[in-house]
């Protein structure tokens, strides 16, 4: 790890100065650490926000607002979560291990970094980690990698369970900038695509700090989260989906679904949406669901798999979530 | 950076280099052995202890960062002679073969049955709010930020079931 200084933030103003001053934010640290030990990150100062005052959970305007450092923990367990927001809990708790959602926080989790094998390994070229230097993934093994909103500079995916629900709930991120300004970014708006600047990532400028994420009173309808992975806990997702069904006499009257492991940021297409409302659910949609969501994908040969993968994972989704409440 | 840390009830000033996480500040700086590095990078669980009631992996984490915390390690929970309930378990079902992983397992199982007490579902939990049934599925699931190169698997959720049952 290269040396750097550390401070510890007594205010979000002193927090926000001193990253608009270059220095990097750390919350839980389980995912800048990893990076620092293996120098793809090496911020010169640390300011450690842990002691800030964002820390709750409260109830606002029927929805929740989720203070950045609220823990992925306390987070899955929060009751009000569990009851409203049942895919958050569930996406949380299919993510990393016990000992990690004790340290994750809100903030952090939505801002960890690919787990790209070549971006984690110095010695290899990484547009993402050194722009301009080649992407090493094209052709080489992506099994983690993205086969929607790619480009070809990079074809990381985003790597985050958390993300992709609350995707799926519309969720609104709280900054606060240098100088104490707020302004509410939609996480539909908080990630950028990859482009030719693939290490840009979010719409936030160095200064800016989270300070919550909102979520809006909970949709009708039955939720859940799927997670396809190489083993059966503690593993990176393959592909997941986070989804809503309301169904009403046989017909779906509203739907929302995200996607993790496949795009390059937590993914969601209101097309496939719109093709579901107001029809009945039978094999024949479900398929052409999956056909609109797959229609741009652009697989590499290691991660081809991932298309039907998707197909199936998609369709077994809304095929639990249809029967339920049908029934 | 000069750091206080309570580890076991004993206060112990520390003055080390920012970087240092703090399983490298137990081990390296202050003499406590027991939490073992495995992978250095939060995977294998290993350095698992106990900080504020909370179980998390040490090597992930800077010791600057736990100023004033109180943190619990393996040496904390018993010692020979005066051993905790889940290391008598451990013991008694042969919950280990070469023993690298039996600090951080057993720290974070006791974290863990804490966390099954207050209600906190987990990914193979059937039902979100209800009670927590610990069925080996539960255990497994709940454990597996812990790896065990000797695979000791089986043993571990019987020593972890049996204490959670409370028969010894
Ligand atoms: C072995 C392992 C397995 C994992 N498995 C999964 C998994 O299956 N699913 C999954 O979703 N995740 C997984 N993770 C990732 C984990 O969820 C993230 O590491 C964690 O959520 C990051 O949160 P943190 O608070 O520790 O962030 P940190 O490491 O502290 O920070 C990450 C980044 O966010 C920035 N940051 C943090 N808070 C703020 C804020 N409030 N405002 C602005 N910037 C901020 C930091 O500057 C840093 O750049 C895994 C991690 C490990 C190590
Ligand atoms: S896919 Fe992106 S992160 Fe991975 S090597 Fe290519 S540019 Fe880097």
């Amino acid at each position: 790890m290269k040396p750097f200084d550390y401070i510890r933030a007594d205010s979000t103003t002193h927090a926000t100065r001193a990253a608009g001053q270059g220095a990097n934010f750390i919350a839980g640290g389980t995912n800048l650490l990893d990076l620092m030990k293996l120098e793809v990150m090496a911020p010169h100062k640390l300011v450690d926000i842990n002691r800030l005052d964002l820390h709750q959970i409260t109830e606002v305007d029927g929805g929740l607002r989720i203070g950045a450092l609220v823990s992925n923990s306390d987070l899955a367990a929060d009751m009000t979560v569990r009851k409203q927001y049942p895919v958050l809990s569930e996406a949380l708790l299919a993510g990393a291990s016990g000992q990690l959602r004790n340290k994750a926080t809100t903030g952090g989790n939505l801002l960890q970094r690919t787990r790209c094998y070549y971006f984690y390994d110095t010695a290899m070229p990484c547009n993402k980690r050194e722009p301009g230097t080649g992407c090493q993934a094209m052709e080489g093994a992506t099994r983690l990698h993205a086969i929607l909103g790619t480009s070809d500079a990079c074809i990381a995916s985003h790597p985050s369970d958390m993300a992709v629900a609350m995707r799926l709930l519309d969720a609104v991120v709280e900054i606060e900038s240098a100088g104490g300004a707020v302004r509410s970014v939609p996480l539909s708006e908080f990630y950028r695509l990859p482009g030719q600047t693939p290490h840009i990532e979010t719409v936030l400028e160095p200064s800016d700090l989270i300070i919550a994420v909102t979520l809006p009173a909970p949709a009708k309808g039955a939720q859940t989260y799927r997670k396809v992975r190489d083993r059966a806990s503690y593993a990176f997702a393959m592909v997941s989906v986070a989804a809503r069904v309301q169904m009403d006499e046989g017909t779906i009257t509203d739907a929302a679904l995200a996607f993790g492991g496949i795009g390059s940021q937590p993914w969601r297409n209101p097309a496939v949406e719109k093709a579901l409302i107001g029809q009945k659910p039978s094999p024949e949609l479900f398929a052409k669901a999956a056909d609109i969501l797959l229609a741009d994908a652009k697989p590499q040969k290691d991660n081809a798999f991932k298309v039907p993968l998707t197909r199936r994972t998609l369709i077994a989704t809304l095929k639990e979530l249809c029967g339920k409440d049908a029934a | 950076m000069k750091t206080s840390l309570t580890i076991n009830g004993t206060e112990h000033q520390l003055d080390a280099d920012s970087r240092t996480t703090l399983l490298d500040a137990l081990r390296n700086h202050l003499d406590l052995t027991g939490t073992k590095k495995g992978c250095d990078h939060g995977q294998c669980g290993a350095c698992t202890l106990i900080v504020n009631g909370r179980r998390i992996n040490s090597c992930l984490s800077l010791a600057c960062m736990h100023d004033g915390d109180e943190i619990t390690t393996i040496e904390g929970l018993g010692q020979p002679g005066n051993l905790s309930d889940l290391q008598d378990a451990f013991v008694k079902h042969d919950g280990f073969q070469c023993g690298y992983c039996t600090p951080g397992q057993i720290c974070s199982a006791t974290a863990m049955l804490q966390e099954v007490k207050d209600g906190w579902p987990s990914h193979v939990s059937a039902d979100l709010t209800g009670d927590v049934d610990l069925t080996n599925a539960e255990i497994s699931e709940r454990m597996s930020g812990n790896l065990c190169r000797c695979a000791a698997y089986p043993n571990i959720v019987d020593a972890i079931r049996e204490t959670a049952e409370g028969r010894k």
